[in-house]
């Protein structure tokens, strides 16, 4: 596959099958989307149709372009050839393998070298509490390990020009650390969350209802500013729970 | 007149699939009539009945459901003719990995159930090997890691097989296995086997009851391997 310079969302229906609010959305590299709405209104599912490259044979009938055209077969399907990564809400692995084993066979799927396994492992340790051994079995990890795994494997082994994200936030791992690691530069980035913070770190975002893609709003200044001020907010609050979980008491307020 | 063999692990969602399948079938002109073969009950004729569209049910009882699947193929294919079946849809009931109910000629369809971990494909054996399509269930509960080392699975088991993966909730992969099945070349006279069934010629066969190895004659293969006619 060619560079992406483009990834085009075609709209089109919702949960009534009522057309979308919104008929097209062009994302260009370099972008960081949001994606906001409450739960159930469909943001799960419209990742999924840009992870599918859906070509109007999903139930919401979007149709997800690559530089303006519709990508071939091959591209939709092969691993090997597919351009997109995506993180979804999945706190844990099923497969009965090893956390070596795993992601060898990963790395074989999407044709990396072998020495990415180790270095998945190094970066999901910096993300997470206990640390990861190679000889774990998957099932073991918790929901933090598991995402911190997960996070860290599309940084390197799918590392790809476009990348999905869903709810980062959850699982108790560093969300902005995270963020950064995934939303590398020059990548398209869609991300859904609750979250604030994330929210208006992004340069636009797409709220949904009912299934549907409702609107599009740029980021304004006044929002980045508040933006500003959350991350302050966040970083203290983080730290109160780095001190929590070690153990520690915080019985003085640290105004921020 | 085509012929499509669909087998898989039960609760693979081999069903729901084929529902969502024969909805597309439809809508391109395709005339679909399914056999629905299982063991001790089903109601999934009723299932199929909604898509108004000729079904069959085939219970085996206790037979093999294989063999019982086997040994009706003709008998299927001739009432699916009568029906003015464009594509005869026989699902099996799927509960024996040993075996590959799949001819020749068929468009042989293994569906698999992704959250069954990546070293299922290595244990399902012939069912997965000696088809032409094997589809991939229940991706949307794992990651998409899992989802490709799963695939990576498959094509190590099955190089060559067609990969689609499908959700028999939302309909995904349905229409791509419609359109594989309108590709498919019309079933031919003379049908072999890709795979021998399961060996099973003994006194267990007939009924035998009592556990004890001096009731039993026939072909048996002993827990070491070892395989022996004990019989006259």
């Amino acid at each position: 596959m060619q560079d992406i310079h483009e990834l085009t969302i075609i709209c089109g229906i919702d949960k009534s099958g009522a057309k979308e609010d919104v008929e097209k959305i062009r994302i260009c590299p370099g972008e960081i989307i949001g994606i906001v709405g409450p739960t159930g209104s469909g943001k799960s599912t419209l990742i999924c149709d840009i992870e599918q490259l859906s070509q109007g044979d999903t139930p919401t009938r979007r149709k997800i372009l690559i530089n303006g055209e519709a990508p071939g077969r091959d591209i939709r399907t092969d691993p090997r050839k597919k351009r997109i990564a995506q993180l979804s809400q999945n706190m844990h692995f099923l497969a009965d393998m090893t956390v070596e084993e795993f992601l060898r066979m990963h790395a074989k799927s999407r044709n990396r070298n072998f020495d990415t396994v180790e270095r998945v492992i190094d970066i999901a340790n910096t993300l997470t509490g206990e640390s990861i051994q190679p000889g774990h079995q998957l099932t073991i990890l918790s929901g933090g390990q598991s995402r911190a795994l997960m996070a860290a494997d599309i940084a390197v082994i799918s590392d790809s020009p476009i990348v999905l994200i869903d709810e980062i936030e959850n699982a108790g791992i560093k969300k902005q650390e995270a963020l950064k690691l995934l939303a590398a530069e020059g990548k398209i980035v869609l991300v859904v969350t609750h979250d604030p913070v994330l929210a208006l770190m992004t340069k636009r975002r797409i709220v949904m209802r009912n299934g549907g893609i409702r609107q599009v709003i740029t980021t304004t200044p006044g929002e980045m500013n508040v933006c500003n001020e959350l991350v302050r907010l966040d970083n203290y609050m983080m730290s109160l729970r780095d001190t929590i979980r070690q153990g520690g008491l915080v019985e003085q307020a640290v105004v921020v | 007149m085509k012929l499509v063999v669909v087998a898989g692990t039960p609760g693979s969602g081999k069903t729901s699939v084929l529902m969502h399948t024969i909805r597309s079938l439809k809508q391109v002109g395709m005339s679909p009539a399914v056999v629905k073969i299982d063991c001790l009950w089903t109601d999934d004729d009723k299932r199929f009945e909604r898509l108004d569209i000729p079904v069959r049910i085939g219970l085996s009882r206790d037979m093999c459901p294989d063999h019982f699947a086997i040994y009706n193929t003709d008998e299927m294919l001739k009432w699916a003719r009568e029906q003015d079946a464009g594509v005869l849809i026989n699902e099996t009931a799927g509960l024996c990995l040993r075996c590959a109910p799949y001819p020749d000629g068929c468009l042989a369809v293994c569906v698999i159930d992704v959250t069954t971990g990546p070293n299922t494909p290595l244990k399902v054996g012939p069912l997965l090997t000696t088809a032409d399509v094997v589809v991939a269930t229940k991706g949307d509960i794992v990651s998409q890691a899992e989802r490709e080392v799963f695939r990576e699975r498959v094509n190590e088991a099955n190089p060559g097989c067609r990969i689609i993966e499908a959700n028999g909730l939302s309909g995904q992969g349905a229409s791509e296995l419609a359109e594989v099945i309108s590709e498919t070349p019309d079933v031919g006279k003379e049908l072999t086997l890709r795979h021998n069934a399961p060996l099973a010629i003994c006194t267990l066969c007939t009924g035998e009851m009592r556990v004890a190895k001096e009731h039993h004659m026939g072909v048996l293969r002993h827990i070491d391997g070892f395989t022996e006619y004990r019989g006259e």
